[in-house]
């Protein structure tokens, strides 16, 4: 049996000791996560910050005048830099904190889509686009009398750059798309997407829900208008993600929600509104979790994120080795460049059957259509078993995904 | 299967069945089997009116009226899901809708498929049981009527 070596500076034991639940027990044998594309564990540290939190400097932020509150600002403002940082943007009121990707993508479609986009104009998405990046859109051109088109796919789960440029014309205004697909794995080559895009005077929205924890993320350098990210699939807490949008876009753009933390001024007569990036968080923001997500970003960076990214490759490549020689096992996303995430099928069995038989063998995978129904819809499949990888995943437990899987298919023949 | 049997017996049957049980394969294949060798549902039924709506794997329900009983028939696309919904019509199928209206389904608790199975969404055997329920429940409405 063929194996890859895991590269010798990431110990993937000592990474193990920082996420508490990977001891837990889950039908009587130890947990084996690989849902991680759903949402990933989260260190000890990101964990101890929320505590940390709630238990020292609870406070409503930025108008306090009290010590707790100006402790809560800082550490919140902290965040916002540090995110300012990972995905290299130029200026920190670029970042602005939502709920998640699905959130972030609404805000776009809500504010600067409503302003933007008109009657007959197109807005161009894929076939692997994630529910949240084809919804916001329909509702959108409903409204709008737009058109919504989609990129199609290869047998492989890549995208058909040809048929791209065919889409776009002077009624494109719009690209949103997917950076990795969270059903196949591939990565898109946004970069050329966004050239080709801007070149016909279209905005580009990316939806980096899947690929800010796997690849490194330079918004500059990509010239993308809009990135968004959720900080539960970066190691950090549900409920905080983030929109990055291009400085002069978001100020020219309308409000999304009213209330307070966004207004300059209120009167009966006229409300004037804050600058960036308050103008679009309204409310008491999710201040803990926001807070908890630098925690998050800081522990990937110093472990490293290519030591990361080689660590989950090598991961990626024994998996599809060990699972092409299950009979009956058909990998679904096949692309050349494509992150720690293997979909597949096996012959005359239900994903469902899998998932079930697999959890009572302590291996949690993700069963179904994955938010993705057209993308099912072109493979003609209902559903796939879906196993992904994160920076504690191990050879061992890809050993445990094989044998389950063999025990499984043996189970219901 | 004895047509005199009570629902009650029947869940008792099934519960001593799987008290011989000691791994959680032993059920699961137990249940795998029961899928299989339930009878091959007609395609006529396999329509959208029969599907028990559910996330992940799609459940037919069938069900016929003859002297004063109800009978089911059923099928899935998913092996697990169609061994469950066997073992629902085994106990329940061939009963007066009030008996049927009034099973506890203890059985379900007893030989622990509860804690695997009521939380994947609504193909979880309580939904299941809901839509038996329901058939039971409009063939009394329309006795009474």
């Amino acid at each position: 049996m063929e194996t890859t070596e895991i590269a010798p500076t990431f110990d993937v034991n000592t990474i193990r000791k920082s996420f508490p639940v990977l001891e837990r027990e889950v039908n009587n044998q130890l947990l084996v996560y690989l849902d991680n594309a759903a949402t990933s564990q989260k260190p000890q540290l990101v964990i101890d910050a929320l505590d940390y939190y709630y238990s020292n400097y609870n406070a409503n932020i930025h108008r306090g005048i009290h010590t707790l509150a100006e402790e809560a600002t800082a550490a919140y403002e902290a965040t916002r830099n540090t995110v300012r940082n990972f995905i290299n943007a130029q200026y920190s009121e670029e970042i602005i904190f939502t709920r998640g990707t699905t959130e972030g993508i609404n805000l776009v479609a809500y504010t600067w889509g409503r302003k933007n986009i008109n009657a007959g104009d197109e807005i161009i998405i894929s076939t692997m686009e994630h529910h949240s990046n084809i919804v916001p859109w329909q509702i959108l051109c409903e409204e709008k009398h737009a058109v919504l088109k989609v990129i199609p796919i290869n047998d492989d789960g890549e995208l058909l750059m040809d048929e791209y440029k065919k889409l776009l014309s002077p009624k494109t205004k719009l690209v949103s798309i997917v950076h990795v697909s969270n059903a196949l794995g591939t990565i898109n080559p946004v970069k050329e997407i966004i050239d080709l895009a801007h070149e016909n005077g279209a905005h580009v929205l990316v939806d980096g829900a899947q690929s800010t924890v796997h690849l490194d993320i330079d918004v500059q350098e990509m010239d993308c208008d809009f990135f968004a990210f959720s900080g539960h699939k970066v190691y950090g807490p549900t409920g905080a993600g983030v929109l990055y949008g291009k400085k002069k876009i978001l100020e020219e753009m309308p409000v999304f929600m009213g209330g307070g933390e966004m207004i300059k001024e209120v009167s009966f007569a006229k409300t004037t509104y804050a600058n960036l990036p308050y103008k679009y968080e309204a409310g008491t923001p999710n201040i803990a979790d926001t807070i908890a997500l630098k925690v998050a970003l800081d522990f990937i960076t110093e472990t490293g994120k290519q030591l990361i990214r080689n660590h989950e490759n090598n991961l990626l490549k024994y998996a599809t080795e060990q699972m092409k020689s299950i009979p009956g096992l058909r990998i679904i996303g096949n692309a050349k460049n494509k992150v720690s995430v293997i979909s597949f099928i096996i012959k005359d069995i239900h994903p469902q059957d899998i998932g079930v038989l697999l959890d009572n063998q302590g291996i949690a995978v993700r069963t179904g259509h994955h938010c993705t129904q057209p993308l099912m819809e072109r493979f003609h499949i209902p559903g796939t078993v879906r196993a992904s990888f994160a920076m504690y995943n191990s050879k061992e437990e890809v050993d445990r995904l094989i044998s389950g899987i063999q025990k499984s298919i043996k189970m219901l023949s | 299967m004895n047509e005199t049997t009570t629902i009650k017996e029947r869940e008792e049957e099934i519960t001593d069945e799987f008290s011989l049980f000691d791994t959680w394969e032993e059920k699961y294949e137990y249940i795998i089997d029961l899928g299989k060798k339930l009878e091959p549902l007609d395609e006529k039924y396999k329509v959208e009116e029969n599907i028990i709506k559910g996330c992940q794997s799609t459940v037919w329900l069938t069900s016929d009226y003859k002297d004063g009983k109800v009978f089911y028939k059923a099928d899935s696309d998913a092996m697990i899901v169609k061994g469950l919904i066997s073992m629902l019509i085994k106990v329940l199928s061939g009963h007066k809708p009030d008996e049927i209206l009034n099973a506890k389904l203890d059985f379900i608790k007893d030989i622990g498929m509860m804690t695997h199975l009521a939380q994947t969404r609504s193909n979880g055997l309580l939904s299941m049981v809901k839509q038996i329920k329901n058939y039971a429940l409009a063939y009394k409405s329309a006795d009474a009527a």
